[in-house]
């Protein structure tokens, strides 16, 4: 992640949200608009953040990770009934890590053990995912009618959430907490903890590594599970943070979002965290445009993240190379 | 480079002994040596299989094999997906310890899909597009290309064709129907031609970008059939397009089914004789299993690869255009969903041979078409159709598990592209 790409994201973020201050209509304030564009980006971000931090952690042990839709949907159906269950929503949260896990070690048995194509493994894990939570959804949530166990209460740092514009960003929930608590924990532990290099050694040469004496497989395994329990925060999101209720295919995409934000951040903790918050302000745009009477096509505003992305990973302004063992099963003589 | 497992150089060859018929031998230049002591015409009828010459019986047996992993992957998924369905049921105090309960809903499921004139139409109607669908993944992959992106390629397919149908009216069927499908197919070449043509020059993995693409494509049918392309008469209240002429729709064959099933045959048998019996086929093949070696032969690698995507998302495209011109008569927002993950079971399930996804898209649409009376007469949810798929492709993804299972031996060293899809991936990050 250069300094230069930092920049341009943090300028395109910043475009996004003067252009809807200089588009609104004028019977609205200033300073509500980017109160609430603020706001929006943040929540969205939030589940983007986690899904691009396991991605990341996956991807740079050399584990290609398509599944992180597939984990974050089952961890929200699990954190769902384990809060629903238990009325604990701190449990509700442990289950969406555990789920989140599981799914995540299904990923490593298939594609570290098995050697089976990663990107077919994590289909697997996708289609997987969609079937079996749509299908205990209504088994079980329509038959015992459970209710879920509400939200997680906002955590507000008493002074500056009070501050006019830049509120909002001083009172989220802890989940949004979390997310931005990881970005440089992961940072470090990537970049700075002997696990660390040893992680990314695996991810860029794991012969080299393995002659070195480092255990390719497990290593693979641990950071595979590691970013299964992240992604499992991410799915608690959206049945404990967003909405206090399952609906079968309720990330929506996110994962990929989450996909695409890892690789527009050059699979670092740091830039995979600031095109979240990119992709979150064009979407903050595209569902406030209309609230505000911002005159943009909104669904042109929301192709641009993904365009970028194709664009970016096509070189076009300033490359961005994958940790080079991804997607390449290990086998030890 | 990283170091790779299988050795590579070995595929080619591997893939050009496992070429069944004595026809013509296009770019392969294997001399067909007979065994002695054999009479003329065992050749005659005779296949080249991996031990040379085979004759009908031993080629059919070899066929059967091939076809048994997945038979048995679909075996093990439903009788799994019968325990499920004991769980949701009566269990021990239905009648046979809740076993019939199971018999009675798989009954339904045959029933809600074959049972009546009515339904098997269905059935027919929902395998179309899963043929095209299951197609156009398989093309990708074995040009080694992972096509993600068959639901955007389908929904800008659907949106081009539906625009020229409803558009241009004044024009004869014989000419606007044809215009209306090949404009789909252009649009969903465009969109994955997009994918191939930068995997090919830039290395920008076709599994991201053509996601990315996906997405691209949804906000571009969100935007078009809100604005432009919308319906604007006083009934409409959702994003979609008018209905396209008369003269843009394919006509019936029997009443409720349309003729693109002749067109879905048709087409299935063109993938076949252009990988398999044409030069750009076999060149396709060869870059799916091996872009070095296939360079250092003289294959153009780029125009093959963008060639492969191209391809694969014309019949996604084509899907997309059948849907509008046979079934819905128009382009609405987000019916494209969930093509794109079918597809792909369907190819693998099909194993990446035409014969396969044909049947697998019969498998696939039936227990879509017949869970509606599964759910109607047990109350069991229609996902777990879902369910059984997922089980069915976890145990085609990773075979072990079935040989395992069914105590049957390694893997025969046959080309697989599926593997082979990732090789590429490989090279192009760490070597240009």
């Amino acid at each position: 992640m250069t300094r230069g790409r930092f920049a341009f994201i943090i300028g395109c973020i910043g475009l996004l949200i003067g252009g809807a201050e200089v588009l609104r209509s004028p019977d609205v304030s200033a300073s509500i608009v980017a109160a609430s564009m603020l706001a929006t980006m943040l929540r969205f971000a939030t589940p983007l953040t986690l899904g691009a931090l396991a991605g990341l952690l996956c991807e740079r042990s050399g584990v290609a990770n398509i599944a992180i839709e597939g984990m974050m949907l089952s961890a929200a159906f699990g954190a769902f009934i384990g809060a629903a269950v238990t009325k604990s929503l701190l449990i509700g949260v442990l289950a969406g890590m555990a789920i989140g896990v599981a799914m995540a070690t299904l990923h490593a048995w298939l594609s570290v053990s098995l050697r089976v194509d990663q990107i077919v493994s994590g289909t697997v894990i996708n289609i997987m995912a969609a079937g079996i939570t749509g299908f205990l959804s209504t088994e079980v949530v329509r038959r015992q009618a459970l209710v879920g166990a509400g939200l997680l209460p906002a955590l507000r740092i008493p002074v500056l959430a009070d501050l006019p514009v830049v509120g909002p960003v001083f009172q989220q929930q802890p989940i949004a907490w979390v997310a931005l608590v990881l970005v440089p924990l992961t940072h470090l532990v990537i970049f700075h903890t002997p696990w660390g290099l040893r992680l990314r050694s695996v991810g860029e040469l794991p012969r080299a590594a393995h002659a070195a004496g480092i255990n390719v497989i497990r290593t693979r395994y641990t950071a595979v599970m590691i970013g299964g329990a992240i992604a499992g925060i991410g799915g608690a999101y959206f049945t404990l943070e967003s909405v206090p209720a399952f609906e079968p295919l309720m990330t929506n995409g996110r994962g990929f979002i989450a996909l695409a934000a890892l690789i527009f951040g050059g699979w670092t903790p740091a830039g995979a965290w600031a095109a979240s918050l990119l992709f979150g302000a064009a979407n903050a745009l595209h569902i406030n445009a209309q609230q505000f009477g911002i005159p943009v096509p909104a669904q042109i505003v929301g192709m641009f993240p993904y365009l970028l992305t194709i664009v970016i990973l096509a070189g076009v302004i300033g490359r961005v190379s994958p940790p080079s063992a991804v997607g390449t099963p290990y086998e030890a003589d | 480079m990283p170091a790779r497992s299988r050795p590579t150089s070995s595929r080619p060859r591997a893939e050009n002994r496992s070429r069944r018929w004595a026809g013509p031998c296009i770019a392969g230049a294997r001399i067909l040596t007979l065994p002695a002591r054999r009479p003329l015409w065992v050749c005659r009828a005779g296949f080249i299989g991996r031990e040379g010459v085979l004759t009908v019986t031993q080629a059919v047996r070899a066929r059967l094999i091939g076809g048994l992993i997945p038979s048995l992957a679909i075996v093990t998924a439903l009788l799994i997906g019968g325990v499920i369905i004991w769980a949701s049921g009566p269990r021990l105090d239905g009648p046979w310890f809740g076993i019939w309960f199971v018999v009675e809903a798989y009954q339904a499921l045959i029933e809600g899909a074959f049972g009546s004139r009515a339904s098997t139409i269905d059935t027919v109607l929902r395998t179309v597009p899963y043929v095209f669908t299951g197609l156009a993944v398989m093309v990708g992959f074995r040009g080694g290309m992972f096509n993600i992106g068959a639901e955007g390629q389908l929904a800008v397919g659907a949106l081009a064709s539906a625009w020229v149908g409803f558009t241009v009216t004044s024009l004869p069927l014989v000419i606007q129907l044809p215009l209306v499908l090949l404009t789909g197919c252009l649009a969903g070449a465009i969109w994955g031609g997009i994918a191939g043509l930068l995997k090919a020059r830039t290395g920008a993995h076709e599994v991201i970008t053509t996601i990315m693409l996906n997405y691209v494509g949804g906000q571009l049918a969100a935007y078009l059939l809100n604005g432009v392309l919308r319906d604007r008469s006083p009934l409409n209240v959702i994003a979609q397009t008018p209905k396209v002429a008369e003269t843009a729709r394919l006509p019936d064959l029997v009443p409720g089914l349309h003729s693109g099933v002749i067109l879905v045959i048709g087409v299935a048998v063109l993938v076949w004789f252009v990988l398999w019996k044409t030069t750009t086929g076999f060149e396709l093949r060869m870059v799916g299993i091996n872009p070095d070696a296939a360079a250092y032969a003289g294959v153009n690698v780029v125009r093959r690869m963008t060639w492969a995507m191209g391809a694969s998302g014309m019949l996604a495209g084509l899907a997309g255009a059948v849907q509008v011109a046979g079934v819905n008569y128009r382009s609405t927002l987000g019916f494209n969903v969930g093509y794109g993950f079918d597809s792909i079971a369907i190819a693998l399930l099909g194993r990446n041979t035409v014969s396969g996804v044909v049947l697998s898209s019969i498998l696939f649409a039936a227990l879509r078409t017949g869970a509606t009376k599964l759910q109607f007469r047990t109350q069991i949810s229609t996902d777990i159709i879902s369910v059984i798929q997922a089980l069915v492709l976890l145990m085609i993804a990773a075979d072990q598990i079935i040989r395992w299972i069914y105590r049957i031996g390694p893997a025969q060293t046959e080309a697989d592209p599926v593997a082979a899809s990732t090789a590429p991936v490989a090279d192009s990050e760490s070597g240009r």
